[in-house]
């Protein structure tokens, strides 16, 4: 990673401006509007599904039928209407006229400073990606170092034609279709995600998905992803770009299950940036995801998120401590600027005797924006010494905007031990004209102050990524104080 | 160095300067003494360019040049350094991050390049040396949980790093026991040259043992009531502010 001058800073903050992306009408295969049980069946057909899968997702769209679309959280939006959207579109093919010529050189100034590479910005932007020799051998190598450990990665869709007695045993078990409302509308229609499993005793080698971040690019808005370590393995898997997402679906339900079984462990690391409508609060994504994890004996998983995008989020990255002595962790910088609205937070379900979690929380809100922290922490009545920490720290810009903890406690286990800090703080003015004073400029100065604020979570990401992530709350905080 | 005449400023609409006039040369200190109210902690914030005071009348010129229309940080560029009398703590921020940010903004400004980091590292290092600052204490937040002592060294340390032109330590001896006031006034005294000037704002004569001045101004209701040497500051030491008081109303 080069070198990120205060210069570049500005140029970037120059181009600040949400790209939406470059819709260009090509070939496409794409369903009615409306969702009903035929559709279901369809979309399991397109894709050729075996009986089992088609059974599963009429059953979940079933029990979503009867399902009420949740009221609960801290946020306010206009619903969906679920009958006006498409749930099938066809993987879009590039353009092979198009070239990266056409496309803004203002955005692709940005993409440069964000260190995405040549290839993945031509993905992002629907260029056909020439066939460079290099980028082919890296690929090649890539995928066969990962299958000499026995390491299956590959989109769900192929895992459940190649490898269905995983998929089978293990989707759903940890999110089931009935979990919530947006989980069971995932499992009735999701059309692809990632698989992965890495076998017994291995460690994965590399982060995976730092290549293949080019492949994921453009997956569909109802996302299905399940990784499963199974015993003694590690796994350090990223998902999300911190590119703005080209994607023009206003509705995003993903599903994401991790299995850490005995003595595996996962670490999840996501980077979210997604539209976060306009400055003045028109349009955006609608992020509901529910992620969860569970850990058997000894096993670990740790959640990082960075989340600057969508205009509405709901998501808890959550962990089931079943096993004994299992460990879970949530690192999370939610940042929410405009009219961008978050209710984002964990779950940790001690089950399993010595079983820890870790909860480090930090929202950052400017402009009108609401961010919300919501989080549970539950011990059940067998789970002895169990122990928990979180901590959530709330930064405040400007005074238009809120901030909220709703932390729940529930320790049924006397031997537990559960800690909670909570601070709340605001970018003050002394704290600007002191970096003013000192010949740094206001805008680098919040820059300053908000970097230091997220650096526990910070640096629990991957190297390039973190540095990534720096650069994108820079970007999306421009304007938010003055 | 710095030319300041007629100046009246407020807060709030409310007047907290009447009419300054002061006049620093290069390779001068000058100490700014007075009672609690009279204003010396508005008159660096007005120099160093604070938004919330509003300059209603007079002038303030930065070599020969008016300053009134340049921001906080344009004005640190040009050389102005304020030692804060209540430095703001940056949790997560570190000592060295923020001192290197703050000279590669500046450098930046000037159209230089950042600094390498190897001289960089061998001015952190030789800077720390000079005020007795201890290599792990660079690597903590700014200013978060730093002592009375420790938050004025740094400060100290931060004008040592930025090289200003012309320095205002604002009650720097506020909080310092004898050793440290010892050691930050060394440092001061290493800085000082032929081409820079400091002024000190203090309530005691106690630091001007350290830091000699060349003048003393005595400020009282926003103005200069009286200006003379060294000895001024001493007879204050003696006499207290009653008298000066007396003084200007008569």
């Amino acid at each position: 990673m080069s070198k990120y001058t205060e210069e570049e800073l500005q140029k970037e903050l120059e181009t600040k401006e949400y790209e939406y992306g470059f819709y260009t009408d090509i070939e496409s295969d794409t369903f009615p509007n409306g969702l009903n049980e035929e559709i279901v069946i369809a979309i399991s057909k397109k894709k050729n599904e075996p009986q089992w899968m088609t059974d599963w997702r009429i059953e979940a769209f079933r029990i979503w039928s009867e399902m009420e679309e949740p009221e609960w959280a801290n946020v306010h939006y206009e619903k969906p209407d679920f009958q006006a959207i498409s749930y099938y579109s066809a993987p879009k093919k590039a353009d092979p006229n198009k070239t990266l010529d056409d496309v803004d050189p203002e955005l692709l100034e940005m993409y440069k400073k964000l260190g995405i590479s040549i290839d993945e910005q031509k993905k992002l932007q629907g260029v056909a990606i020439d066939i460079v020799v290099d980028s082919v051998s890296v690929a090649t190598t890539f995928q066969k170092t990962l299958a000499e450990k026995g390491i299956i990665f590959c989109p769900i869709s192929e895992a459940i034609q190649e490898h269905p007695e995983l998929v089978r045993k293990y989707m759903g078990t940890i999110v089931p279709q009935k979990d919530n409302f947006y989980a069971a509308l995932n499992s009735a229609v999701f059309t692809d995600g990632s698989f992965c499993y890495i076998p017994k005793g291995v460690r994965c080698p590399m982060e995976l998905s730092t290549y293949f971040r080019i492949n994921q690019a453009g997956t569909g808005q109802f996302e299905r992803t399940l990784v499963i370590a199974d015993e003694g393995s590690y796994v350090s898997y990223l998902e999300g770009c911190t590119a703005p997402s080209r994607n023009e679906n206003q509705l995003h339900a993903a599903v994401v299950e991790l299995i850490a079984l005995d003595d595996a462990e996962i670490k999840y690391s996501t980077v979210q940036n997604w539209y976060p409508g306009s400055a003045e609060g028109k349009g955006g994504v609608y992020n509901f995801v529910t992620k969860r994890g569970l850990c058997e004996k000894n096993a670990k998983i740790s959640w990082t998120q960075v989340e600057t995008g969508s205009a509405v989020t709901w998501k808890y990255p959550s962990c089931i401590l079943k096993g004994n002595n299992s460990v879970g962790e949530f690192y999370s910088i939610a940042v929410t600027n405009n009219y961008q609205q978050a209710d984002t937070g964990t779950k940790m379900i001690h089950l399993g005797k010595n079983t820890k979690s870790t909860i480090i929380s930090k929202g950052i809100s400017a402009g009108k924006s609401q961010n919300s922290y919501r989080g549970l922490v539950q011990i059940a009545s067998k789970a002895e010494n169990a122990r928990n920490f979180s901590q959530c720290d709330s930064l405040l810009m400007g005074n238009k905007c809120g901030a909220h903890t709703f932390p729940y406690i529930e320790a049924k286990n006397k031997t537990a031990q559960i800690e909670h800090e909570a601070t709340t703080s605001k970018i003050g003015e002394d704290q600007i004209f002191y970096c003013n004073q000192r010949g740094i400029d206001t805008e680098k100065a919040i820059a300053l102050i908000v970097n230091g604020f997220s650096k526990d979570v910070l640096n629990k990401l991957p190297m390039e990524f973190a540095v990534e992530a720096q650069k994108l709350l820079e970007i999306s905080l421009e304007g938010s104080v003055g | 160095m710095l030319h300041v005449k007629n100046l009246h400023a407020s807060v709030e609409d409310k007047a907290i300067l009447n009419g300054i006039n002061l006049e620093v040369n290069a390779g001068e200190v000058h100490a700014i003494m007075g009672p609690n109210g009279s204003g010396k902690s508005t008159l660096s914030a007005v120099i160093a360019g604070k938004e919330e005071y509003e300059v209603t009348d007079g002038e303030i010129f930065l070599n020969g040049e008016n300053i009134e229309e340049l921001s906080a940080e344009e004005r640190a560029h040009e050389g102005v350094f304020l030692s804060f009398q209540y430095p703001v703590e940056i949790p997560g921020v570190s000592v060295t991050n923020f001192v290197k940010t703050a000279i590669n903004e500046t450098r930046k400004a000037k159209g230089e390049d950042e600094m390498p980091a190897s001289d960089m590292l061998k001015k952190i290092r030789e800077k720390a040396e000079l005020l007795e600052i201890d290599r792990k204490f660079l690597s903590r937040s700014l200013n978060e949980g730093f002592s009375g002592g420790e938050k004025k060294r740094n400060e100290i340390f931060q004008m040592a790093m930025l090289e200003p032109k012309l320095a205002i330590l604002d009650e720097t001896d506020s909080g310092l026991d004898i050793d440290a006031l010892r050691i930050v006034a060394n440092g001061v005294n290493k800085l000082r040259s032929k081409d820079n000037a400091v002024i000190v704002i203090t309530h005691y004569q106690r630091l001007l043992d350290y830091i000699v001045p060349d003048f003393v101004h005595v400020l009282h209701n926003g103005k200069i009531v009286k200006s003379g040497t060294k000895e001024l500051a001493l007879e204050l030491e003696e006499k207290g502010y009653d008298w000066i008081k007396q003084e200007a109303t008569v």
